[in-house]
């Protein structure tokens, strides 16, 4: 069965994309904030000025460490089990991370999370299945600034079981967030062997590394931590406005950082990611709504493919700042075309205000959209052979096939049904349930979902060394008490 | 004669033809025609056109800022021509702008500190990263009214409040209006910091900017 494969570039532009990107590394080079990547670097064979702390990475070093990134790598669950394969054309998503305020159910508004908050949003991704892997997908301000990154991790293991989409605000939180990872899998090795977790690692564009990501993207070649690559052009602003060379601006960032990892530890995994969209240039802000970026997206991603590699991008948020009818338009149509685009793992699940805001009814709305467009690219396979000759034959004239044991059979696989957040009765139905709107219907499924949750089972012992890890870096950030976790 | 070349400045700005606006403005001047002339009949019309063109979405931000670029330009070679004949463009105000230590995002201020500039304020960018300190400094090196700091990050807006509490502390808080700007800042962060005041865009920061030194 052929997959619904959406490719926007030709075989060419890929090369051609892929070609300059390379001549990028040389000329400008990249800027490289971290001595220690710099020094790899130039003992790997590029030239490196280091007062300037920019690197000139010849093609072979580059094309050498692509061949040494593993071409797919799974990540697990508590339960052990390989939930998601990064490679190939799989297509998994999360929720995007990472917020800074949540939508408020009873106001509509946007406020700051917080740990109650943070719970609620694990629980709810636990219990839908859409959702493959979750996320630490916004700031509890009820901790101090220092250990935001940790906090939320901290809460994703101890809540949820399926794996986390994370990234490190700091270099010395990244080994606290790689402490509690390690206890939970049993281990440095076993971590290493059945990854819980991927961090992601930004760029700034153009062509730079900052210190703490290329130290993050370093620490966790090391130690067998998959690094997701974020590179973010904003064309027409910290890229190019042409969407190709927004595209070859990702590439070179990209290709710096694979090589970079490599460097670090050979057959670390990697994961060729972004963020990025076109600049709008009316407002000055970074729509994820927007055609150009979702261009950009299933481009760079096309060539992250043919390098072999798996990737990432962040599709299916929306720049609108309340559930509304753009919401809707952007939140489908990123989704659908990042499913297409076979991206293995799609960041966006709940988000709106760019990124910068979550949304529990979204995060169920959003599940809809996402249930679909794996449908979507399941495709149409013939079941029965012959397809329908004899089921016709036998059927003669007429329109009986609701009661027949077939279609009893058949219609649970077939066709994709929706939860009752989308409305499909008559008008008279949908008035009898009190004509609500998909926002109050998400707003009711969340309250389901949240009764439906089960814990995953995991020892007190484990939560009580995670709780203790984490009090640890709490006090050395000024706070003496962590917030108290809900009775249940 | 001058009409025409009138008409051709103006135009070059409302094009985006920067290097047509400096050919213009160097016949301008070769034609006898006086510097205060050449902008207030044939460079503001231009800006003013593009100012308008933006506000009913005709426009966007690259067109505002190559025309500004053309304006600027223009600027430097009348400048001089002013200065001989004693006159000058009265600047409405000089403004210090930067982005706060451990940040470094810049589109928006950098669109500010051109929409600035172009709409008559004399606005020294100290770029990103900037240290609390050399925002101080450059306050007092240049008498600037007012100061504008951009943040991106929850993290790094928290700065913005240290800086006002430290032109308290030196005695530069009269001097200067402040103005808060990026993205997690709003009207409330303003306030609460002890802000004059917070716009959404450069073209908002331009109104609040002239309503500020106006007070």
């Amino acid at each position: 069965m052929p997959q619904l494969i959406l490719n926007s570039l030709s075989d060419s532009l890929v090369e051609q994309i892929i070609d300059e990107a390379l001549q990028l590394l040389v000329n400008p080079g990249v800027r490289v904030h971290n001595h220690e990547a710099l020094t790899l670097l130039a003992e790997a064979g590029a030239e490196v000025n280091f007062e300037t702390k920019i690197a000139f990475i010849p093609e072979r070093l580059v094309r050498h460490s692509i061949d040494n990134v593993p071409k797919e790598f799974h990540l697990y669950d508590l339960n052990k089990k390989p939930v998601v394969r990064y490679g190939g054309d799989s297509v998994h998503f999360d929720p995007g991370s990472t917020a800074v305020t949540v939508l408020d159910s009873q106001s509509g508004k946007q406020r700051p999370g917080n740990t109650t908050d943070f719970i609620k949003f694990v629980k709810l991704v636990e219990t839908l299945p859409q959702y493959d892997a979750q996320s630490t997908a916004f700031i509890c301000r009820d901790v101090p600034e220092g250990i935001g990154d940790l906090y939320r991790l901290y809460l994703a293991l101890i809540y949820g079981s399926k794996p986390i989409i994370t990234g490190a605000f700091g270099i010395q939180t990244w080994w606290v967030m790689w402490e509690m990872l390690t206890a939970v899998a049993g281990g440095e090795k076993e971590l290493a062997a059945h990854p819980l977790a991927v961090f992601d690692v930004c760029p700034t564009p153009p062509l730079l590394w900052s210190d703490l990501t290329c130290q993050n993207l370093m620490d966790c070649a090391r130690k067998g931590v998959p690094s997701e690559l974020v590179s973010m052009p904003l064309a027409g602003a910290t890229s190019p406005v042409t969407l190709a060379a927004a595209v070859v601006q990702h590439a070179a960032e990209s290709l710096s950082g694979i090589t970079i990892g490599q460097l670090a530890m050979k057959g670390s995994p990697i994961v060729w990611g972004g963020a990025p969209a076109a600049f709008d240039m009316r407002e000055g802000t970074t729509p994820m709504g927007d055609v150009g970026t979702w261009l950009i997206d299933i481009a760079y991603v096309q060539v992250g493919k043919a390098l072999g590699l798996p990737t990432h991008a962040y599709m299916g948020s929306s720049d609108s700042k309340l559930l509304d009818v753009q919401t809707g338009i952007e939140s489908a149509g990123g989704t659908f075309l990042a499913a297409l685009a076979g991206v293995n793992m799609v960041s966006a699940g709940g988000m709106i205000d760019f990124l910068r805001c979550q949304s529990f009814e979204k995060l169920v709305l959003d599940a809809e959209v996402i249930g679909m467009a794996k449908r979507l690219i399941l495709g149409i396979e013939a079941h029965d052979q012959p397809i329908a000759v004899d089921l016709m034959r036998k059927s003669a004239h007429q329109a009986n096939f609701l009661s027949s044991p077939h279609t009893h059979k058949w219609f649970r696989k077939e066709l994709y049904m929706p939860s009752e957040v989308i409305d499909r009765g008559s008008l008279d139905a949908w008035n009898k349930k009190g004509a609500q709107s998909a926002q109050e219907r998400a707003g009711k499924r969340v309250e389901t979902l949240l009764k439906a949750y089960r814990p995953f089972p995991l020892s007190n012992e484990l939560r009580t060394e995670l709780r203790a890890i984490t009090l640890r870096a709490a006090q050395a950030n000024g706070m003496n008490e962590l917030p108290p976790l809900p009775t249940e | 004669m001058s009409n025409e070349l009138f008409t051709q400045l103006t135009n070059s700005l409302v094009d985006g033809d920067p290097d047509a606006t400096v050919e213009f403005t160097r016949q301008a001047l070769a034609a006898g025609i006086e510097p205060m002339t050449i902008i207030r009949e044939g460079l503001m019309p231009g800006m003013n056109t593009v100012g308008d063109k933006f506000s009913c979405g005709e426009y966007f931000l690259p067109d505002l800022i190559i025309a500004a670029d053309g304006m600027k330009q223009a600027m430097e070679l009348l400048e001089p021509e002013l200065k001989v004949r004693n006159q000058s463009v009265e600047s409405l105000g000089t403004v210090i702008l930067g982005t706060v230590k451990g940040d470094i995002h810049e589109i928006g201020k950098s669109l500010v500190a051109t929409m600035l500039s172009a709409n008559g304020f004399k606005v020294f960018d100290l770029g990103v990263n900037v240290p609390n300190e050399l925002f101080l400094a450059k306050i007092k090196e240049t008498g600037a009214t007012i100061l504008g700091m951009s943040a991106l990050l929850t993290t790094t807006m928290t700065v913005q409040r240290d800086i006002i509490n430290e032109l308290k502390e030196a005695g530069l808080r009269a001097q200067v209006k402040v103005i808060v700007g990026g993205a997690p800042v709003t009207h409330s962060w303003a306030e609460e910091i002890g802000a004059d005041g917070y716009a959404e865009d450069a073209i908002g920061a331009v109104q609040l900017a002239k309503q500020l030194v106006s007070q």
